[in-house]
């Protein structure tokens, strides 16, 4: 009980709703650093990994440098930007686009690689260019993954951009890391509660995207009866 | 970079690493052993496994930071706090690999064992989830390298792992720290990963004739992918 007890009291204050360090100013700069991050990420990632998938070209040292990717701790990368960097613009940006770029790659990637390649032979058999075989096949069944690399790079950059308060970075990670330098538990606590709700609205909105992007022909796969 | 700092402080290194690698190794075992039947179980029940599978990607959503501080108020400031949280983000990785090694036995090979007089345990501990071996180890890898990554953020409420370094790194404004600890966590990572890999091979004397005909893996992430 003591969590919630905590959190509510702190969040039914009213001075927490106002000002530069209030919670909708906070839940926008959080918002932001993790809609730029993801923004940048997926148009370094999004063509590339279609490149690579189409062509195969790099396949496997894609998949390679993905499994190093996940070794790479957050809290360790951000200090070292902080540490090379001093504090910019950039301190978080690179780590939180290079987080950012391998589930997109490889998902892209494999995305558009794993189409089958009857399904490729028929396209070419009926006259398909390379470039119509790209844009109407392979793509179109592509993009539960790529929205599904996404939606991971979504994840990962919403819960760095928290850590990231640990080298001064605004945003929501500000009242955990705060909280705990200040021993006020309520603050610790109401921060994390609000990080846990934007988290669960993070994923709503990527399967929102997903329903209205992925198509139609597509969405029965996986119901009912395999 | 101050080379001198590594011999000069070994043993805390040394220390760190161990605390790094127990927070790493600890949490998806405790993952798989929950998995395991948990996995059983929406097999067996079919019904179970999609509710069970949007709580899974749920909860692999929250950030961990956030999940160790709810737990502070709970288990206080200990090595439990940090565990916790990493079990249940490697339960979430493991329950979809089980769900899909178990799925993956061909129904010949069920059959032909059921045919041989295996009852259901039986068959389930001597055929299906050998079998399942692969998949499983895969999924465990990840839960694995996520896991010694991750343990380092426990830092932030004290529980000491390589990511002492980083905090302290930091604060001193002393980069060789910060680099050391960043090798070592990669390190770790590596070697684990590494023997994980043996270990899977082990386990699976009969694969040894395929390798390298395995197709490349999407990007899973320990999510569900289905539309």
């Amino acid at each position: 009980m003591g969590f919630f007890t905590y959190a509510f009291n702190w969040l039914s204050s009213s001075q927490q709703w106002h000002g530069a360090g209030g919670i909708p100013a906070r839940v926008l700069q959080h918002l932001g650093y993790t809609g730029l991050s993801l923004l940048v990420a997926a148009l370094i990632a999004v063509p590339l990994g279609i490149v690579i998938g189409h062509t195969g070209r790099g396949r496997f040292a894609l998949v390679s440098l993905a499994n190093i990717w996940r070794a790479i701790p957050t809290l360790g990368l951000l200090i070292m930007m902080a540490v090379l960097l001093g504090f910019s613009a950039l301190t978080w940006l690179i780590p939180l686009v290079v987080l950012a770029i391998p589930p997109i790659l490889v998902n892209s990637c494999e995305g558009v690689a794993g189409v089958d390649p009857d399904l490729k032979d028929a396209a070419l058999g009926m006259g398909m260019t390379q470039w119509q075989l790209l844009r109407k096949v392979e793509l179109p069944l592509a993009t539960p993954l790529i929205v599904l690399g996404l939606r991971t790079a979504a994840i990962f950059v919403v819960a760095t951009a928290t850590i990231a308060a640990e080298i001064a970075l605004g945003g929501l990670g500000r009242y955990i890391i705060d909280g705990l330098a200040a021993d006020n538990y309520g603050e610790v606590a109401g921060g994390a509660l609000i990080v846990v709700v934007l988290a669960l609205a993070v994923q709503l909105f990527f399967a929102g995207v997903r329903r209205l992007i992925v198509p139609t022909g597509l969405r029965s796969q996986g119901k009912g009866p395999r | 970079m101050v080379w001198s700092w590594i011999p000069q402080n070994w043993t805390i290194i040394w220390q760190y690493t161990l605390d790094n690698a127990f927070l790493g190794l600890v949490p998806p075992l405790i993952g798989l052993i929950v998995a395991i039947p948990l996995g059983v179980a929406s097999v067996r029940w079919r019904w179970t496994y999609p509710p069970l599978l949007s709580l899974a990607s749920a909860i692999y959503a929250l950030p961990s930071l956030a999940l160790f501080v709810v737990l502070i108020d709970y288990t206080g400031l200990g090595n439990l706090t940090v565990m916790i949280p990493l079990a249940l983000f490697s339960l979430c990785i493991l329950l979809p690999s089980v769900v899909d090694g178990l799925r993956g036995v061909a129904e010949p090979t069920r059959q032909a064992a059921t045919a041989m007089g295996f009852g259901d345990v039986r068959r389930l501990f001597e055929v299906e989830l050998p079998i399942s071996t692969p998949v499983v180890v895969a999924g465990l890898r990840v839960a694995v390298v996520s896991s010694i990554s991750l343990a380092s953020v426990g830092q932030l409420i004290g529980v000491s792992s390589l990511g002492y370094f980083f905090i302290d790194g930091f604060q001193r404004d002393f980069p060789t720290e910060v680099y050391v600890a960043l090798v070592l966590v990669l390190a770790l990572a590596l070697v684990c990963d590494l023997i994980l890999v043996a270990v899977g091979r082990l386990l699976t004397p009969w694969q040894r004739d395929q390798r390298g005909r395995r197709p490349a893996t999407a990007w899973l992430g320990g999510a569900p992918w289905r539309v």
